[in-house]
Parts: structure tokens; sequence; C-alpha cells
């Protein structure tokens, strides 16, 4: 008699959202990118569809990044004071699927770049390549909420993914995605109820908007909490999976600015010894980061080092290899 | 908990003149309200006192199904008239009730089976309600063992351990949650539960207060559905929170409204 397997049954899926338009959509992208959608946890073909591959981004940022780890230098030196041929390379050398605009350079305590300068840099990075935009602000607030409605404006029609909301001031940008129908990253610290109660808000803003946000749960680079975000995302899907709508959205995490962050990805050889090969050693560390997050359920994942990006790839085709029986 | 709102009744008023005159308004109010406040079926009675009941029934259901897609729950112990809102019915509906009883059982099973319906089932026969527990998961051992005969899965059975008002019975109230929970052990997949809730408080001066204790009590001892006042605001927010404390349910700070606004 044939064994029957047991498979979960799942009540609901998560939501499918749409990244960038192309022309026909009123946008000038070239392709659109479809995250979301998954009715499993993560790669159980045989027991759900996920029906698109996760993605990578790569950053690209408006100023010089002084601050990165010289091993970066020999990938992006000669077109890091150019958004529009950073963006350029990132998607033509290094493959990446989405480009993430961070708009560091609009810091009151770095270059205070005005509102204008901002929509001007997303407007020229759209140019420059066809793929679809994120574009996150400076992370200081009060100066982020007088640039979302400009880059928002520069990029009407192109379904960017803006970001970020956060409980205490999810309204600025909400506001300035929903005139321009743009795309919000919703941000919450490692917290699954602000996770919820914040895009709760934010469909409370405009229903049109739960279809529409990206969660970004906040995440840590391996041996920084790695297990904390791990865990809030795991459940997040879980509720989603089984019914709970205001989790039931697509997530993103920034890889590449968590991990470089690191000792273990900065320090020297020569510093420690036994530690081995920095650049090789940061590569891994991006790379394991990254996978760990991908059997989370990710959907985005924004990168720094192009072979860490290469090596996930590969990663990504192997657990989207059919497994169902 | 599953929320069987348990307005559209005969034996309100509002509701028995509206049968009585053909007038639809009550009904479509009362759907619509019990909708809006988070209730997944509405409980249908013709009322006691009507000298038409199948014709009534085909009527409340008709009505009922323009105001509000949800489910209905058709409620009497006339057979006919339940056959006849089952006929009526848009989607799979839930007979309300049958008792451990030949030949109701078989009546009401078959007519279940043909009709894809889910079935209240009551754990008492022809001499009424038991008083202790071990009767209780007996009768509905029966009730489970007789469905199955009728090709009815024990998961389509909402077993009912009839709870009695906790001022003339208060030795009741024990062994109904005990009921609750052991009816869980008949079979597997195991039948779900549900009681009539503001049964235990007829009689009772803070019937709302009664009836909200009980309800996150039951649920502690794993009910699945009640016949509730789905527009009992207060009722609805004990539930809700209910559903955290048992970890149903990821906790926001709108938990309350999110419980209400699941069917919006």
């Amino acid at each position: 008699m044939a064994v029957e397997i047991l498979k979960e049954k799942y009540r609901s899926k998560v939501g499918e959202v749409v990244l960038g338009a192309t022309k026909d959509q009123g946008g000038t992208r070239s392709h659109t990118v479809t995250v979301g959608g998954e009715s499993a946890l993560p790669y159980l073909h045989f027991e759900g569809e996920i029906p698109n591959r996760p993605v990578l981004a790569l950053e690209v940022w408006d100023v010089a990044p002084g601050e990165w780890d010289p091993c970066f230098e020999k990938f992006y030196g000669d077109v890091w004071d150019d958004p529009g041929k950073w963006a350029k390379k990132c998607v033509e050398e290094y493959g990446a699927d989405l480009i993430q605009v961070r708009l560091k350079g609009a810091d009151p305590d770095l270059n205070d770049t005005s509102p204008e300068e901002c929509a001007a840099t997303v407007k020229k990075v759209l140019e420059a390549v066809g793929v679809p935009l994120i574009v996150v602000g400076c992370g200081k607030s009060e100066k982020d909420a007088k640039i979302y409605n400009p880059i928002a404006e520069a990029a009407a029609g192109e379904n960017i993914l803006l970001g970020v909301a956060e409980l205490e001031d999810y309204k600025p940008v909400t506001s300035a995605c929903m005139a321009n129908n743009h795309l919000v990253i919703a941000q919450s610290p490692i917290d699954i109820n602000i996770c919820k109660q914040l895009n709760i808000l934010i469909a409370e803003m405009s229903t049109a908007m739960a279809n529409r946000i990206i969660i970004d749960p906040t995440i840590a680079a391996l041996g920084y909490g790695i297990e904390y975000s791990y865990s809030i995302m795991e459940r997040a899907r879980n509720g989603a999976l089984q019914g709970d709508k205001m989790l039931a959205m697509p997530m993103i995490g920034n890889v590449g600015l968590e991990v470089w962050r690191t000792k273990e990805a900065n320090t020297p050889e020569s510093e420690e010894p036994g530690w081995g090969e920095q650049e090789e050693r940061g590569i891994l560390w991006e790379a394991t980061t990254a996978m760990a997050y991908l059997q989370s359920g990710i959907d985005i994942m924004v990168m720094r080092h192009p072979e860490a990006l290469k090596v996930i790839k590969g990663n990504i085709d192997d657990l989207m290899k059919d497994n169902s029986y | 908990m599953i929320i069987i709102g348990e307005r559209i009744n005969g034996m309100f008023k509002d509701i028995a003149k509206a049968i009585n005159d053909r007038d639809p308004a009550a009904v479509i109010e009362w759907a619509k309200k019990q909708e809006h406040n988070g209730a997944h079926y509405l409980d249908i009675n013709v009322g006691p006192s009507s000298s038409e009941p199948v014709e009534a029934m085909k009527w409340l259901v008709e009505v009922t199904q323009e105001a509000s897609d949800l489910p209905l729950c058709l409620d009497s112990t006339k057979y006919d008239a339940i056959e006849a809102g089952l006929k009526a019915c848009n989607k799979p509906a839930m007979i309300n009730s049958v008792p451990a009883e030949m030949p109701k059982m078989e009546r009401v099973f078959a007519m279940a089976a043909e009709y894809g319906a889910e079935v209240i089932a009551l754990t008492m026969n022809e001499e009424g309600i038991p008083k202790d527990a071990d009767s209780r998961i007996g009768f509905a051992a029966e009730l489970v063992a007789t469905a199955d005969a009728f090709g009815i899965a024990p998961d389509m059975l909402y077993i009912d351990p009839l709870v009695l008002p906790c001022n003339v019975a208060q030795d009741h109230g024990p062994e109904v949650l005990r009921t609750l929970r052991e009816i869980k052990l008949i079979s597997d997949p195991a039948p779900k539960t549900v009681v009539g809730l503001s049964n235990v408080s007829q009689g009772t001066k803070n019937r709302e207060l009664i009836n909200r204790t009980f309800a996150v009590m039951a649920m502690a001892n794993g009910l699945d559905a009640g016949i509730v006042d789905a527009n009992d605001d207060e009722l609805m927010a004990a539930i809700a929170s209910a559903r955290i404390i048992l970890n149903m349910d990821i906790y926001c700070d709108s938990y309350v409204d999110v419980f209400i606004q699941r069917n919006r």
C-alpha cells in the first residue's frame, strides 16, 4: 500500500507586489519585478506555490561612500561619484535585479543636499538603468519628511519602492506614495507587534496602500542577533499563511549594510591573522547572512559585495528548483 | 471563535413582525449590522409562533442573502423548514440542530450529506439534557458515529454541550467546560464545539458580563464557535482578547478592531 505523506495545508498566502512600471504602465522601466505570492513556507514547493524568485538589489549612494571598506573601491571606485554610472555598473556588470538608491547626502550633518537635488539624483538613476528602483532617505526623519514628496513626484509613474515608514513617523512617506502611486517600505524594530500595527495604520490611511507595502522587519547580521530577526520573520510568514492579512506582505532586508558594519567583515587580516583573508571573509559573512534570511522567506535583499550577490544568486537557483512530489 | 450572529430570530419582536408582514427592512438591517460587527455566520430562526415555518424560512433565507454574503445557520426544530432553507441557500449552510435521537439524526444527517451542510448536534436525547459531562460526551460520541455512517466527517459537526442558565443550574457549568475539553478526544479529526452563549445568563442580572465571562472560559477549554450577540461590543472585545491570550492571533495595538473588521 502506498504511503500517503502528510502535507501542511495553509489557509492563505502572501500578497504579490509588482515593482516598477513599463512604458505601457505609465513608467519607463524596461521590465517590472514581482515579489511575494508565496502560499507555503519558504521553498516547500511540495506544499504550495513559490511563484516568484527572491530578488537582489545593490546599493547606490548619492555620495561616495567614504566609510565603506577599502575592498569596495575596485568594484565601485570608478563610478561612485556618479549615481547613474554606479547604478548602470551594478545592473550590467554585477547582475543586480533592482537598485536601491540611498540618499545619504541629504543628511544635514553630511552634505545637507536639497530635496530638489535628491529628486534629481533619483531621476538620473531612473534614466541610467531599466530596472525598478528602491529609494530610501538619509535616515534622519525630519529631513526625510521634506524629500519624500519631491522624489515621489519626480518618479511619478515609475512605481518605485520608497522608504521608510516607521510607527512614530509613517505619514509623510505614505502620503507621498499614495499621491504618486508608489510602494512603501514599512520598517519595524525587530518587533512583530509593531510590524503588524504599522501595516494597519498605513492601510487605515488608504485601503489601496495595504497592497502596496513591503515589510522591513529590520534585520541583523550573522552574529549580531540574526536569530531574533529570523524568528520575527518566521512568525510573520506563519501568520500570513494562516490568514493574518496585516502580515501578508513581502519582506525586504538590508543585508549588505548590516554585514559591512561588523568587525568580522572589516577587520584586516593583519589585526586578526587567525580569521583569514579579510575580503573573502566579508563576502562569506554577507552570503551566509543572506542565505539564512532566504530561509526565513525574505523576498528582497539589498546586497553590497558583487561576489556575495553572485553566490546568493546560485543559492536562489537551487532553492527555486521544484522539489514537489 | 466562529461568531454565529443570533439576532435574525422570530423571538425578537421586530423580526417576528418582519416575517408576518413580509417586510424585509428589519432583517436586512440586522444582517448588515451583524456582518459589520464581525459575525462569520448568521443564524436564521423563524421563531416559535410562526404558523407557516416552511414558507417563512424560505423567505427569511432569501431576504438575508440579499443583504449579506455570510453563510447561514438554519435554526429550527421543524426539519421541513430547514430543508426549504437549505434549498434556498446560495452557499453551504449550517443546520441548527439535531439531538442524539432516532429518527431525527437520520433525517438531518441525510439532509446534511445531500446539501454539504455542517450540523450543530446537541448532547441530549428524548430524556432531556444530562447533568454530567460523561453522559454529554457519550451523546457526542453517538452523534459522531451516526454522522460518520452518513459519510459526514466529524469536523463537519459542531457539538453543543448545552449550557443551562447559571442561576438555575449552577452545577452544569463545570460539566459543560469539561465536556468541551474532552469532546476533542472522541475522534481524529475531532468534532468542533459550539454553545448558545446567551443561554448561560437567562434570567440573571448582568447578562452581558456573564455571557462574556463564559465565552472566554469556554474558549480556554477549546470552544470553536458560539451563537452570540455579535453587536455586544464588550463581548466581541473579550473574544478578541481571549484569542490573543490563547496565541490564536498575533498581538498588535489595534487587535480588537482587526478582529471585528476581518469580514469587512
